[in-house]
């Protein structure tokens, strides 16, 4: 088991990913530098959140064309398992990898602060260790994470159990105040076709160590592992 | 010696473009035995400038002490100070004010001020891990101080999101004397171990000057003189600078990147009056001579002149002395970043620093004249408005009749309402350091691969300092060393910036005078030495001067973080006490200015019973046994209760009676030296007894429990309390009424 955490210029939560992996989780993990032209040998590769490229243009377009995604690209053709997290999530839509786009958030400020969100599909490598309808507890930290798709794009999501995660209240209810971006169907992460891509806005590597308020991230990372163990 | 009447003076716009008076220019030209030139003037002015060369307040500054066990860089050395916390780690910190700038252009000049600070950390080796901002607005009932506060706001959000580095800490106070002036301090603490620590110094003659980062233009020219006179407003706004977060990342990683290779020799960055302070200081520190060619600076802008380039405040740029030789293996890191570099000189023999625009000299300058600016030093004299506003007759204070509606209405002031509105702008938890989120007493940071922590807070009630300037300051340093031991952290230094009125009004100096006397003798008594500063005079708009207002960050540490605790209360049937017996009075109170409208007193500290407070408070934390812990400061005891009883979302019922003969008093006075806390039942006789070994004080109030908050005559609703305190801020920065 080995892991690629990716850097791009701007990346800021790329050392925290590898702090979770390889120090809490102790998965052997390299920071990789976005002008490498491959990833053979990766078992999981996270591209972290951050703001790649100063969020210029659009947050995660430039960072969509950096040399590595097409390695990104080709291991997630491979179905290694590919997760991007908040600026991660914005650079696998710019590239392609995940259908929909991002807006700014609809209070129109970055927002920091815990959310829950439930768990939706058991099927990609990130949520097998969860339970369907799972409440977990982490960290948002966006200013554009208001997931927006055409109405037929959001359906197929639904029909082809994309959803990986909604925005809930604490007792897994769709509330209104518990969406903090007004992301279309409360969707908080979603998936590819295959289950193998997933881009989710919280922060799992923030909430892997009970000093940090909560582990309900460690969650993705064990159910990753497992995957990649079987 | 050209004799005063032979010389050609400059005419009066001229020099008080560059911001020196006219006896300053007759003092450059005896150094120089000549008239400078038009280059040399704006290099005088801008390293004579206050903001570079503290001229007002360099003599009083001597007062602070500087030295201690943990000090490992003290004030003046570097460009922040660093304290050493053990494992052979090191917290380097700083505080600097960008209050002019944010005057003009909030948004930009709170952004630029947040970068400022950071490069001053980096420019150390030290990665920064911590950001803290203390605030100053006028009322927020005016749209001009909501429109700075919320400019302010979004400035530091959006550059310090950006980099990466945490938001974690910070006051906003509102007061009508901020009006015009608002004050914009960012501190940064940064991490480093001890062997990394990076020097600023240009040393080695031959070593190449390289400068990095963004291309020069002409913004910021004259931004420190500028920031050198009063009414900010009535001057040029082109001196505002434009920020660039992603650039700073890149800086940031690619400095730190760099000097792993082995190949720097110092690191200096480019802050007020860019190339020309930073080549200048470094020099100084190195003790040799410097040699630039301006035309190898690359531009933004056409056609720049000398001078132009020479005092440039372009941001997130970078001086690199190099090992002669080894610049290339430099360069080539800050390429791999996509960061340009360009070889703009070298360190050379001798103690003169000399420009030239090609092969044309355009300066030349001693160093040591530039770096030792001329000072000055008034009588301290006592002003006769303390007189006037030091007299209160609390007989004449009349009593509220329901003080459950003046605490709702305290708890939903701008001074006190939650800030959740504001610190759930900025990542606070970026870095996975943050072990005690915004919201607490102090921030606490975590130092990862240890078992220690450390926690970090700034403070400062200028409210008090105006009304005693010598009791003001010390209960300032006192209330920052309050709060990072209310974590269970042992308070190690201070960085400080002061923020006054001009130093030519003798009330503002005496002001000064007396704040540092006042923060001289806590800190003394706390053992916490002055590491790093700033200061920031001329915080004046019309005729009227800011309050005084010494900002104190405060570094404290935990050996063991896990020993850390919050403010909230844990659950139902603990025991609600308070720690320290100093007695609550109205003097300079939040209460008397948010109730009565009045701004009077004289508050005042013991300075021996705050350190025999604060150290068995973390005497109670470190044995464990105390639940919670929290500063009784602004709005006295029932808001520091109502504080707790929100953050841990559970009711109290207390009763605080024998504090005080006047229930007002007693809820809503002010007293140093006093810390809300709360035990089990079963720890509370040990906690009494061991506080009482110790003489201090430990007065049971009451009980943790229930849904409501009972504190003597007040009864209200938990939740009804929470939503005024939570919203209150927010409304207020929107311009709404609290309840609206």
């Amino acid at each position: 088991m080995r892991a690629a955490v990716i850097v791009f210029p701007g990346s800021n939560c790329d050392t925290d990913t590898h702090h979770a992996l390889a120090r809490v989780m102790g998965v052997p993990t390299d920071l990789v530098w976005h002008a490498t032209p491959s990833l053979d040998g990766y078992d999981l590769v996270v591209l972290p959140g951050g703001f790649s490229y100063g969020d210029y243009l659009r947050t995660g377009a430039m960072a969509a064309q950096a040399r590595v995604m097409r390695a990104v690209r080709e291991a997630a053709d491979r179905g290694v398992p590919v997760l991007g997290i908040c600026n991660g999530f914005q650079i696998l839509l710019e590239a392609g990898l995940l259908p929909g786009a991002m807006l700014p958030n609809d209070c129109v400020e970055f927002r920091c602060e815990w959310v829950h969100v439930r768990v939706e599909t058991r099927r990609t490598p990130f949520t097998q260790a969860t339970d369907m309808g799972q409440v977990l507890r982490m960290p948002i930290a966006h200013g554009e994470g208001n997931y927006v798709a055409d109405p037929a794009t959001v359906d197929a999501l639904d029909d082809n159990d994309q959803v990986v995660w909604r925005y809930t209240d604490a007792a897994g209810r769709r509330t209104a105040g518990a969406n903090p971006n007004g992301s279309v169907a409360d969707i908080a992460g979603i998936c590819n076709a295959r289950g193998n891509v997933v881009g989710l806005m919280p922060h799992p590597e923030r909430c892997s160590e009970t000093a940090l308020g909560g582990t309900d991230g460690r969650m993705l990372w064990e159910s990753v592992l497992a995957r990649v163990a079987a | 010696m050209t004799a005063l009447s032979d010389r050609a003076v400059p005419d009066d716009a001229t020099l008080r473009e560059v911001a020196l008076t006219r006896d300053e220019y007759h003092l450059a030209f005896d150094l120089l035995d000549r008239a400078p030139n038009a280059v040399e003037l704006g290099i005088i002015g801008g390293m004579w400038s206050e903001h570079c060369g503290y001229k007002h307040s360099r003599p009083l500054l001597r007062r602070f002490p500087g030295t201690g066990p943990h000090v490992l860089i003290g004030p003046g050395q570097e460009n922040a100070g660093a304290v050493d916390i053990g494992d052979g780690l090191a917290i380097v910190m700083k505080v600097e004010s960008h209050n002019h700038p944010s005057a003009v252009e909030p948004f930009q000049g709170a952004a630029t001020g947040v970068g400022g600070i950071l490069r001053d950390i980096f420019t150390m080796g030290a990665r920064p891990i911590a950001i803290l901002d203390s605030l100053r607005f006028g009322s927020l009932d005016d749209a001009r101080s909501r429109f700075l506060a919320n400019g302010v706001v979004g400035g530091i959000a959006w550059y310090g999101n950006c980099v990466g580095v945490p938001t974690v800490g910070g006051e906003i106070q509102v007061a009508p004397c901020y009006a015009g002036n608002p004050l914009v301090n960012a501190m940064c603490a940064g991490l480093i171990r001890h062997e990394d620590l990076t020097s600023a110094a240009a040393s080695g003659a031959g070593n190449p000057l390289i400068l990095v980062g963004t291309d020069t233009g002409r913004d910021g020219i004259h931004g420190a003189t500028f920031a050198s006179v009063e009414d900010p407003e009535a001057s040029h706004r082109g001196v505002v600078q434009v920020g660039n977060p992603f650039m700073e990342k890149l800086l940031l990683e690619a400095c730190l990147e760099a000097l792993r290779t082995g190949g720097v020799a110092g690191l200096q960055d480019l802050g007020a009056t860019g190339l020309t302070s930073a080549t200048i200081e470094a020099a100084e520190r190195g003790g040799c001579g410097v040699t630039i060619d301006v035309a190898r600076v690359s531009r933004r802008a056409d056609r720049m002149t000398p001078y132009e380039v020479m005092l440039s405040e372009s941001q997130e740029r970078m001086l690199v002395v190099a090992h002669a030789g080894r610049e290339d293996e430099v360069r080539a890191v800050f390429t791999k970043w996509g960061l340009h570099s360009d070889v703009i000189g070298h360190v050379a023999d001798g103690h003169d620093v000399r420009v030239t625009e090609g092969s044309v000299e355009v300066a030349q300058l001693p160093v040591s004249m530039l770096a030792d600016a001329p000072t000055y030093e008034f009588p301290v004299e006592r002003p006769a408005y303390l007189d006037e506003v030091q007299e209160l007759n609390v007989d004449e204070i009349p009593e509220p009749e329901d003080l459950s509606e003046t605490l709702l209405t305290m708890v939903a002031s701008p001074n006190i309402a939650s800030r959740r509105g504001v610190y759930r702008q900025y990542d606070h938890m970026v870095g996975t350091h943050t072990i005690g989120p915004p919201g607490g007493d102090a921030a606490v940071m975590r130092i990862k691969g240890t078992d220690r922590a450390v926690a970090l807070c700034t403070d400062g009630n200028a409210r008090h300092c105006y009304l005693d300037p010598f009791h003001g300051g010390a209960m300032a340093v006192a209330e920052a060393a309050r709060n990072v031991s209310c974590t269970g952290a042992t308070p190690l230094a201070i960085t400080n910036c002061l923020n006054f009125g001009s130093p030519e009004d003798p009330a503002v100096y005496y002001q000064l005078a007396r704040v540092i006397d006042g923060m001289t003798a806590a800190c003394e008594t706390l053992g916490t030495p002055v590491i790093s500063g700033n200061v920031s005079l001329y915080n004046e708009s019309g005729d009227q001067a800011v309050w005084p207002t010494p900002v104190v960050g405060m570094l404290g540490l935990l050996e063991q973080a896990d020993a850390t605790l919050g403010i909230g209360f844990g659950a139902e049937g603990h025991v609600v006490g308070l720690l320290g017996d100093a007695t609550p009075a109205l003097d300079g109170s939040e209460y008397l200015a948010v109730i009565h409208g009045q701004v009077a007193g004289a508050p005042t500290i013991d300075l021996d019973a705050e350190l025999a407070v604060q150290s068995v408070l973390r005497d109670l934390i470190q044995a464990g046994l105390l639940v919670s812990a929290h500063d009784c400061s602004d709005g006295g005891l029932a808001v520091a209760v109502a504080e707790s009883a929100f953050a841990g979302g559970i009711g109290v019922d207390l009763d605080p009676e024998s504090i005080h003969e006047r229930e007002d008093v007693a809820l809503f006075g002010e007293a140093p030296s006093r810390i809300v806390i709360s035990a089990t039942a079963a720890a509370w006789p040990e906690v009494k007894r061991h506080a009482e070994a110790a003489g201090v004080a430990a007065r049971r109030l009451g009980r943790v429990g229930g849904d409501r908050l009972r504190i003597g005559p007040i009864d209200i609703a938990l939740d009804e309390a929470y939503r005024a305190w939570d919203q209150g801020l927010d409304a207020a920065l929107a311009g709404r009424q609290p309840n609206g």
